[in-house]
């Protein structure tokens, strides 16, 4: 894990870029600048006027797994009796630095890269990035080839090895394709947040916030602005959509 | 003596006109099961002959520009078509008490929307 100070620089100037983009969107007639960070209509496609993208604070983040069951709750996943091939969307990891002690827990998932490098490799167009930032696998033309899997550095990814049923409404997963975090988009596209978001912030440790990263008033935003925020293997030049703290 | 009267015709037409006998070699109609609600989102006729392109067309919407209209939903198909047995439960998508299985069976066509999707009612899915 390591920052990298000119990622955060070039991103700074990047949302100064956003605000001014903002103002002018203001100030043209009939653009309501409160409406941006709004969720949309369910008959309009998503823009890339927002980026979706959550701040992970790991001091505020203990031991506990309540993103994790929350997430294979919402989404249907379900133990398959060997951790070899359950399907793994989001984990916790624990780090600890062996000169001083400290230990770091943090989630682990999709880190929804601006330049993914799934997308990349797929050979069928399957992975691909919404304009929004969310990144996806469409298991429509999946082909099972798990490139995208070996290309990930965050090992975010998991193959679905067995035949799946009483699936989850929103999540449709099968077997012979690739899955992963999908920010809960399902929940994004009605204007909420993730269930490991809300989960966190239930159980009262609010670690996890959530938002649009384009947005310079939104919370991600100002606590981005305020206290900066680390890349995991910043040093890839992905620019995460996961952004960590404390760490 | 009727029915065997029948059955000389039906075998003299086939060895005559080299037809086969109509009356007997037809197979039943699928019993489709009845959905809720009074009509469905386009007339009967378009939706048997397009419900394929409607519904690809829409994946493909809903998957990468996240557009999520009910009309040509999958999920909305279930919502009404898939009704619950008088035990409350829910036909199995290989069986041909299911609506989209009773026809994909007699026109003997496999579909795979099954094999991701759950083939029950977003309140049932997990039942």
């Amino acid at each position: 894990m390591s920052s990298n100070n000119d990622s955060n620089g070039s991103r700074r100037t990047f949302l100064k870029g956003t605000a001014a983009l903002a103002a002018g969107l203001a100030i043209a007639p009939g653009v309501r600048l409160l409406g941006v960070a709004k969720a949309k209509p369910d008959n309009e496609a998503v823009t890339s006027i927002v980026r979706w993208g959550m701040l992970i604070d790991t001091t505020k983040c203990s031991e506990c797994e309540v993103c994790v069951e929350a997430c294979h709750a919402e989404n249907g996943i379900k133990d398959q009796g060997d951790p070899a091939t359950t399907p793994q969307w989001i984990r916790k990891l624990m780090a600890r630095d062996s000169l001083t002690g400290h230990v770091v827990t943090l989630p682990m998932m999709c880190q929804h890269c601006e330049n993914p490098p799934c997308a990349d490799v797929c050979p069928t167009g399957a992975s691909f990035r919404r304009a929004d930032g969310i990144v996806l696998v469409d298991r429509h033309i999946c082909i099972g080839c798990r490139y995208c899997m070996m290309a990930c550095p965050y090992k975010a990814r998991s193959f679905e090895h067995i035949n799946v049923t009483d699936q989850a409404p929103h999540a449709p997963r099968g077997k012979g394709t690739v899955e992963a975090c999908t920010m809960c988009v399902h929940r994004v596209d009605k204007d909420q947040q993730p269930a490991c978001v809300d989960a966190c912030n239930e159980r009262g440790h609010g670690a996890m916030v959530f938002g649009d990263l384009k947005d310079p008033e939104s919370e991600i935003s100002q606590e981005l602005v305020r206290y900066g925020g680390t890349q995991i293997r910043a040093d890839l030049g992905l620019n995460t959509g996961i952004r960590y703290r404390g760490i | 003596m009727r029915s065997l009267f029948r059955l000389v015709i039906h075998a003299g037409l086939t060895v005559a006109l080299g037809l086969p006998a109509l009356a007997t070699a037809e197979v039943p109609f699928p019993d489709i099961p009845r959905g809720k609600g009074d009509k469905c989102v386009a007339p009967t006729d378009v939706i048997r002959q397009t419900h394929m392109d409607l519904l690809l067309h829409k994946r493909d919407q809903t998957m990468h520009q996240g557009i999520r209209t009910k009309q040509y939903s999958l999920r909305e198909c279930l919502n009404c078509h898939v009704q619950a047995k008088e035990d409350g439960s829910y036909p199995d998508i290989h069986s041909k008490e299911h609506f989209c299985n009773a026809c994909h069976s007699y026109a003997a066509v496999t579909i795979d929307c099954f094999q991701c999707h759950v083939p029950r009612p977003d309140d049932a899915a997990n039942k």
